[in-house]
Order: C-alpha cells, then sequence, then structure tokens
C-alpha cells in the first residue's frame, strides 16, 4: 500500500477538466459508470470518497480499489464575425485513484484513499485569439484522505477524516493582446509551482430504513491552496523600463478548491441497484483569481463564480455471476456566469453518458471497466473583464463547444 | 473472449472519433463568407508607404506584416484569396545599411527609469541590413513604395538602384523593380491581378505639408509636367487626375476589380497637431527669467511695426501664461528696409542685421501648425545663426540673444504651415479626392473614404474593443511614432472599412478584424 502511494505521489498525474468549473468526475470506476453516483450505494472501497460512512457495511475484511481512466478533451472555438477558428491540443489525462478499508472489528472500519477530484489541462495553440487569457493551464490537487467508519446500528453510521492536499499549477499567458519585443514575439508570463498543501476534511452519513433501501450524506470542505513564493517568469518583453523585465520573479496566488455537499439514495431490488445523487458544489468562493508578481506586478482576473448542481442517476444489473453491468448519467450545471467565460475554464452545462461493466475473476478479484462521454452544449459565451494594454475593460468571446470521452479501467480485491 | 474484447476496442476507438465536438454552424464550411462578384486569387496592392506597411519612420518586417493589405490578404483567404507576397526587409530595425543617414531606423517608445514614457528616439540596438541594391523580383503582391507620389507610379527608372544617391529614384521600389527602367504600374499589370488596392496621392500633398510649405503649389505655378517637380511641392491637379486615370485603366484592363481609397487630411495628422503654437511657458527656467528683457528689446521693435502700420505684428510675451512663438511668415509684406531706417537710431550700424532678422515675422497664431520636429529646435540656441551674426558684428553675447529658436530668432518656414500654405493643401487634396471617387465611380470599384475616418479619430476617436482610437501623438494608438504614419491597430481599422466598401460594391462576405489585437508602439530603450 505504501508502495503503491508513493507511486502515485511520484507518478506526474494530469488532469483534465470535465465538469464545471475545475472539479473532475473520476472518483471510482464502478461509480463512474452509474453516473457517478455512490453517496449511498455500498458497493466498494470507493466509499472513502463518497461516503466513508458506509464503510463499514462493506462485507470483507479487506476492500481496495484501484483505477485509472484515459481522459479525451477537446475544446472548439470559433468567432464567425472574425473568421477565428481554434481547437485545443489537449494531452491525454491519466487520473488515478486508489481506496482501501479494513474493518477492524464490526463497528469500526478505517480507510485511506488518494484522489484527484479537482484539476484542468488546457492548451490552445500558442499566440492564439485569446492568448491573453491563456495559452496553456495545467492545474492538479491530489488529495490523501484517511477516515473512519463507525457503525451507530445497522441503520445508522456515519464516517470522516482529514484530507491532505497537495497541488501544482502551470499557467502560460500572453502579456496583452499586442504587447511584443522589438522582433514581433509576443511577451507573456507562465506561473509555476508545485508541493502546494493545505489541509481539509470530509463527513458522511449513512441511513438504512430498510435492507435494501439507503439514504447517505456526505460534505467535503473547501480547501484553499495558496502558492506563495511560486515562480513566475516573464518572457520576450520589449527591452524598456516601462514594462517589466525579462527574468524570473516569485508569484503569489491562491485558487479555491470549493466545498462539495452529496445526498442521495440507492434502492435494491433482486439483481438491480437504482441510485440517486444530488451534489452541490459552493463554487462563490472563486471570485477572482489574483497573481500578485514578486516585481511588483498583479493580474486581477474577476471570476465571480456562483454554486452550482450536479443530478446523477445509475443502475447497476448483475447479470450473471461473472457480469455486473453498469449504466448512469448526469447533468451538470457550469458555475461560471454570463460575461465571465474565460477560455481557461471553457465548460458550459454538459450531459453525462456513463456505462461499465465488472468482470468478477475469482471470489476475490474483480476487473472493472467504465467510460463516458460527457457533451458540453454549445454555447456563445464571452469573457469581459479583460484588462486592455492601455488599462480598459475589453471583451473575448465566441462559440465554444466541448466534450470528453474516457474508458477506465479497475480492480477490485476483497479479502 | 479475445475476440469480444477486439470487438469492444474497436467500439471504443469509434467512439473516440464520434464524441468529437462540432458546431451547429461551423464557420470552416464553405458557404459562410463568399467573394461576391469579385475574385480575390490573386490580389494585388498599389500604393505608397501606407500601402507598404511603412511605419515609425521605416520600413521593417513586423511593421510589413502589419500592412493594411497584408491584414486584407488574410481575410481575403477566407473566400478564394491566394498566397499575398511581400518584399520584406531585412530585419526588424528598418532603414537601409547603405544609406543610414537618409533611411535611418525605425523609432522606438523609450521610457525613464520611473517608467514614464519620454518620447519617441531611434532604435539604436541593432545596425540596418537591409541593402536596397539586393533586388528580389519583380514579383509581390504588395506593390506599395514608401514616398511615391502618384506619378512616380508610372515614372520609368523609379526603381533604378544607380539613381538613389542623386535623388532619381527610390531605394524601395529598386528592391524589386523588374528592371532599371520598368515602371511600378506595368510591373503591377504584368502581375495580372484579379483584384486590386490603389491609395495613392497623400505625397503629392504630404511633403509639401511635412517640409513646412518650402516647396511650390502647382495648382498656382500652373505647371503640369511632374519633371519639373521638385520633391516638396503640390501635385498639379489635372496631372494628378492624368496619372490617377492612367493607373486605373491598366489595372482594370484585363477585367479587375477593386478598391481605392481616397485622401485623409494631412493636417489632423499628429506630426501638425502635436507641437502647440504657444509653446513657452513662464516657469520654463531657461525662458521665464529672460522675459522682461526680451519684451524690452522686443517694445523697440513694436515701437516700430506701430510706426510702419503693422501693429499687428507686435511681440510680447506673458509672464502667467504660455506664449506663442515667434514665427517667419513669408506671406507678411518685406518691411526689412524701413525697419532698418527706424532702427538705426537703437541698433545703430547693426540694425540692418536685426531689421533682417525681423522682416517678416509676427508672433504664432491657433491658426498656425507647427511641425513635429519643431519641438527639437524651439528654445534652442541655434549655434550656426550666433556664428552668423558674430561675423555681421554682433558681440558675440548680443549674437547669442538673437538665436534662440522661436524665441528671439523666428522659427524659419520649414517649422511652420501658416493658414495659407494650410489652404493650398486643402485645395488640392479636395481636388485630388474629387478625381478619385469620381474615377471609382465611373470604372465600378469599391470607394473608401478614410479621410471621414481619420477625421472621426483626430475628433471624437474611434471606440474599439478595450479603448478607443484617437490620433493623439504616441498615446492615441492611431498614429505610429513618426507622427504621420498608421500603427498596426490604425491598419485594422482600415481593412475594416476596406471590407466594408468591397461589401458594399461587390457583396463580399468576409470577416472584419479586432482593431484590438493589433498592436500601436513599440517600447525600447535601446537607443544608445
Amino acid at each position: 500500500m505504501r508502495k503503491l502511494l508513493l507511486l502515485v505521489l511520484l507518478v506526474s498525474v494530469t488532469m483534465i477538466t470535465y465538469a464545471g468549473g475545475y472539479r473532475v468526475s473520476v472518483q471510482g470506476q464502478r461509480a463512474i459508470a452509474m453516473g457517478h453516483t455512490g453517496v449511498a450505494v455500498v458497493n466498494s472501497a470507493e466509499l472513502v470518497f463518497f461516503n466513508p460512512a458506509g464503510l463499514v457495511y462493506l462485507e470483507n475484511e479487506l476492500n481496495v480499489s484501484v483505477g485509472a481512466s484515459a481522459v479525451f478533451t477537446d475544446v472548439i472555438f470559433q468567432n464567425e464575425e472574425l473568421g477565428i477558428f481554434t481547437e485545443t491540443d489537449n494531452s491525454v489525462g491519466t487520473p488515478l485513484n486508489i481506496y482501501a478499508s479494513y474493518q477492524v472489528n464490526n463497528w469500526m472500519s478505517v480507510g485511506l484513499g488518494v484522489y484527484t477530484p479537482y484539476g484542468s489541462e488546457v492548451t490552445w495553440p500558442t499566440d492564439w485569439a485569446g492568448s491573453q487569457l491563456v495559452n496553456n493551464i495545467d492545474l492538479a490537487a491530489i488529495y490523501i484522505q484517511p477516515v473512519v467508519s463507525f457503525k451507530l446500528s445497522d441503520h445508522f453510521s456515519i464516517g470522516g477524516g482529514p484530507i491532505y492536499v497537495t497541488g501544482s499549477v502551470n499557467f502560460n499567458r500572453n502579456a496583452s493582446r499586442t504587447t511584443t519585443d522589438i522582433e514581433g514575439v509576443r511577451s507573456n508570463i507562465t506561473i509555476d509551482d508545485s508541493g502546494v498543501s493545505n489541509w481539509g476534511w470530509s463527513i458522511g452519513a449513512m441511513f438504512n430504513p430498510t435492507n435494501n433501501f439507503r439514504l447517505g450524506f456526505s460534505y467535503r470542505s473547501e480547501i484553499i491552496l495558496e502558492s506563495d513564493g511560486g515562480e513566475a517568469v516573464f518572457a520576450n518583453f520589449p527591452n524598456s523600463t516601462g514594462v517589466p523585465a525579462n527574468g524570473t520573479t516569485t508569484f503569489n496566488a491562491e485558487l479555491p478548491l470549493p466545498a462539495e455537499l452529496t445526498v442521495g439514495l440507492s434502492y435494491e431490488y433482486e439483481k438491480w441497484i437504482f441510485a440517486l445523487d444530488y451534489n452541490r458544489q459552493y463554487w462563490d468562493v472563486y471570485e477572482s483569481l489574483d497573481i500578485n508578481f514578486g516585481n511588483g506586478r498583479n493580474s486581477i482576473n474577476p471570476r465571480n463564480y456562483k454554486n452550482s448542481s450536479v443530478y446523477r442517476f445509475g443502475v447497476q444489473y448483475e447479470a450473471t455471476d461473472k457480469i455486473t453491468l453498469r449504466a448512469g448519467y448526469y447533468r451538470d450545471e457550469t458555475p461560471v456566469q454570463p460575461g465571465f467565460f474565460a477560455p481557461e475554464t471553457p465548460r458550459n452545462d454538459s450531459d453525462g453518458f456513463t456505462g461499465g461493466v465488472s468482470f468478477t475473476v475469482t471470489s476475490k478479484l474483480a476487473i472493472d471497466a467504465s467510460f463516458f462521454y460527457l457533451r458540453f452544449e454549445e454555447i456563445d459565451a464571452s469573457y469581459d473583464f479583460g484588462t486592455s494594454s492601455t488599462g480598459g475593460t475589453e471583451t473575448f468571446g465566441g462559440t465554444y463547444k466541448s466534450s470528453a470521452f474516457a474508458p477506465g479501467l479497475g480492480l477490485t480485491y476483497k479479502l | 473472449m479475445i475476440r469480444k474484447n477486439i470487438k469492444y476496442l474497436a467500439i471504443l476507438a469509434l467512439g473516440l472519433v464520434a464524441c468529437e465536438p462540432e458546431f451547429d454552424n461551423p464557420i470552416d464550411e464553405a458557404g459562410t463568407y463568399t467573394s461576391g462578384e469579385a475574385d480575390f486569387s490573386n490580389f494585388v496592392a498599389l500604393g505608397n508607404s501606407l500601402t507598404a506597411g511603412f511605419a515609425d519612420g521605416a520600413l521593417y518586417i513586423t511593421g510589413q506584416e502589419n500592412s493594411y493589405p497584408n491584414i486584407l490578404s488574410q481575410q481575403f483567404a477566407f473566400a478564394g484569396g491566394g498566397e499575398f507576397t511581400q518584399p520584406l526587409m531585412a530585419d526588424n530595425v528598418g532603414g537601409f545599411s547603405n544609406d543610414p543617414v537618409n533611411f535611418p531606423p525605425r523609432f522606438v517608445l523609450v521610457f525613464d527609469a520611473d517608467a514614464n514614457p519620454v518620447g519617441p528616439a531611434t532604435f539604436t540596438g541593432a545596425a540596418p541590413s537591409t541593402d536596397f541594391t539586393t533586388n528580389l523580383g519583380s514579383s509581390f503582391n504588395n506593390m506599395g513604395v514608401p514616398g511615391a507620389k502618384s506619378y512616380h507610379l508610372a515614372a520609368p527608372g523609379y526603381g533604378n538602384a544607380a539613381g538613389v544617391s542623386a535623388g532619381l529614384a527610390n531605394p524601395y521600389y529598386a528592391r524589386f523593380a523588374s528592371s532599371a527602367t520598368s515602371t511600378v504600374i506595368e510591373d503591377a499589370v504584368a502581375q495580372n491581378p484579379t483584384f486590386f488596392s490603389l491609395w495613392i496621392g497623400n505625397n503629392d500633398i504630404l511633403s509639401y505639408a511635412t517640409s513646412g510649405g518650402v516647396g511650390m503649389d502647382h495648382n498656382v505655378t500652373g505647371e503640369q509636367n511632374p519633371q519639373n517637380y521638385g520633391p516638396n511641392d503640390i501635385t498639379n491637379s489635372t496631372t494628378f487626375a492624368g496619372v490617377y486615370s492612367q493607373l486605373i485603366n491598366g489595372l482594370t484592363a484585363n477585367g479587375a476589380k477593386g478598391v481605392v481609397l481616397n485622401l485623409p487630411s494631412v493636417t489632423s495628422l499628429p506630426f501638425f497637431t502635436t507641437v502647440p503654437y504657444a509653446p513657452l511657458s513662464p516657469l520654463d527656467s531657461s525662458f521665464g527669467p529672460q522675459i522682461p528683457t526680451l519684451n524690452g528689446v522686443y517694445s523697440q521693435l513694436n515701437i516700430a511695426f506701430t510706426f510702419l502700420d503693422v501693429p499687428e505684428r507686435s511681440i510680447e510675451f506673458s509672464t502667467t501664461a504660455a506664449s506663442a512663438v515667434v514665427i517667419k511668415d513669408e506671406s507678411l509684406a518685406d518691411i526689412t528696409d524701413n525697419l532698418s531706417m527706424i532702427l538705426a537710431g537703437t541698433f545703430g550700424s547693426l540694425a540692418p542685421v536685426i531689421a533682417a532678422q525681423f522682416g517678416q515675422v509676427r508672433q504664432a497664431t491657433a491658426e498656425d501648425l507647427l511641425v513635429l520636429s519643431s519641438s527639437r529646435v524651439i528654445g534652442q540656441l541655434n549655434a550656426d545663426r550666433v556664428a552668423e551674426l558674430t561675423m555681421l558684428g554682433l558681440p558675440q553675447e548680443m549674437a547669442a540673444q538673437f538665436s534662440v529658436t522661436g524665441v528671439s530668432l523666428p522659427l524659419e518656414d520649414q517649422y511652420v504651415l501658416i493658414p495659407q500654405e494650410q489652404t493650398a493643401i486643402e485645395n488640392a487634396r479636395m481636388a485630388f479626392n474629387a478625381t478619385i471617387s469620381g474615377l471609382a465611380i465611373a470604372n465600378g470599384l469599391a470607394f473608401y473614404d478614410v479621410a471621414s475616418v481619420l477625421e472621426q479619430a483626430s475628433n471624437e476617436g474611434i471606440p474599439i474593443n478595450g479603448g478607443a482610437i484617437t490620433s493623439t501623438f504616441v498615446s492615441g494608438g492611431g498614429f505610429s511614432l513618426d507622427g504621420v504614419h498608421p500603427t498596426p491597430r490604425a491598419n485594422a481599422l482600415v481593412t475594416n472599412g476596406v471590407l466594408d466598401a468591397i461589401q458594399a460594391t461587390y457583396g463580399s462576405v468576409l470577416p472584419r478584424v479586432d482593431p484590438a489585437d493589433y498592436g500601436t508602439v513599440t517600447l525600447s530603450n535601446e537607443v544608445n
């Protein structure tokens, strides 16, 4: 386990946004297949993330779930008036998750999870039409969480634990629409920081009114990642005292990882499980991305996100002794308000379609496969709070459309 | 089992392809943009520095890349436009390696240590590396030749590199002229353009204006043969009409369509509006303390002016407000002789020298325009004049007293456009513009009234995304650091106007550009 954990920390994990904002819904292969529901589903160690309170109802003493997805995302942008058509060139993201739980006695279980609920990678062609807002961005946050779960009765349990987050950011954009050096090369700024850490917590509760009906609740706290003294590189500025000097300086910035509340239910009927989840994501904490540079310059970028909701539905069917089939759907609302649609997180309301299968190899080991296809609605949107080179407020917009497709594979081990 | 897996893999792969996002109305699909009745497959641009992409007092690569025809060609590419080639300079320094004195590098904007703008200065970060005797071949889509007047486009030998040093030929055209005797229009027509742009005639009045009206106005002299013209003269409007008609006939001979642009007012350029007529502040430590002495001397002259019935020529500097500069107005009656006799009582044998300096002099008024280059001499001691006056017998100290430019030494003609000169320029421009719009209508060409756009820029400004474009020097965004030539941003604005004109005439539907995406002036402190 220790080895695995180290491996995860050392692997350079590339994250992709494929939910509203920079929330990433890939926290378990079985859950993904069921529309990423799970607050009231007692199925595997994925509960460490979805609802630690449920761990104590798992039948086996040791449960391990490991999974990874390959995420292909694509964002296209066009502006008919200006004849602009652009497409992102994002690399394939491979988010991982590892969960384990151990039943200490019949009223307490402990668990550990490593997962990546927030991240974003968007790569536009360098110097594209919106390059004053972003050329490329790569955000990643790895959550490491020990949990403990207590069974208060057969009907009720609680659980929770602290969360340790370590995050990284790499963000490049041009200084303005027009600033160049004498040769016409666009002036740009890169900020880079890693190992930015902080603490948070989560708590969950599960209520089982009957043998086949469960209700779940879970809450994950907000965590603010504060980058203090990260590296900022100013490049290709003209040789002038009127602009920042080229070279490396520091930067300070804060990026909030919003709190999330989930309530849901599941109902088991013969070989079927039906699940419904509702997520509330408290994005209103993301008011502005303010970057203060060591050379005295500042970059203020209003975001003004609003709280948003996700509605999830999933179903599981045990087809044979060996094969379990899953499917799901969810509706994910964007936290981005009109006029604040920045191409660094170009996400609109979306519909997610999911499916998957588990193949039981032995009584202890199962292979879980999942996929999801996320379709973002086409939207005419703009970011109206850009700062022009003369200090005015400028706008950048057009039509955005994006999608994500992710096949995933995992293992579930029970003992 | 394996076979089954392969099937699943295939489905996955298909899924990947099917999941690519696609717009409901993608603009890269045929039909979004159309060329209308025009054919943009071979677009050739004709004109002067405004077509070439000249800016900041020089021609250099990024300026050329932001020339209005080059931006236009990128929009034409959405509806059948072909490749657009330009005779690119060798660097982003500008100027010519083999004549850096007459063709110096570009201006850049200098900032001081407190990050405040100081002003334009010549870039010295690198030496010019373009040699105008290197001929690049004659086939370029951008045939703009900086400095060209209307008749130059039809003048054989205008591209003869051997004639450059004698001032008989143009080094920019020499770089791509097909021969030592070719003309710009022949070389353009030889390319068989399907579409052309023509913006010419600006220099037919501009060089007269930037030289402060030292040249001749051939609408007054009646001279119609351009071979008898000096470099700073105003072209006769009949000559202009003849040449313009010849150019249009040549370009449309094979049925090509095109767009023509008229001539904006030159006197609204920052080159003429930046230096105020009354720049002499009493707060200036080198001028303020001198005011009583100066007024004392001028009071002697003013008595003479009154006596000679020209009291309006009286000169006096205010101790509380900025004063107008003293200028030579060649339209005034020359009163040197009479002045000399009157001043004899005060200045004795030196009277003729003093009188000669003030025979056609007055203080400037709001109607006079001072050229940008005057800012470098106003209030400065003219050492040449000091030497001259000393030779003529003035004591050294007195010679210096009468040699402060614009204060005690009148600003010469070349620094001032007096109202009569402005009228000559404006009359010629009106006549040229009547020719341009008339020929555009007669030939069914698209016509863009760029003159009205400059007027708007110099009055209320033109709103753009994130600000406005005005013709204020340095900060307005419309004009480069030479005060005459447009910035890339202004070229973008011109491109949009040209596209409007083309759409109105030929029904071509093309995307516009966002002027905010185009730069203004370049900063650099590499100026020695």
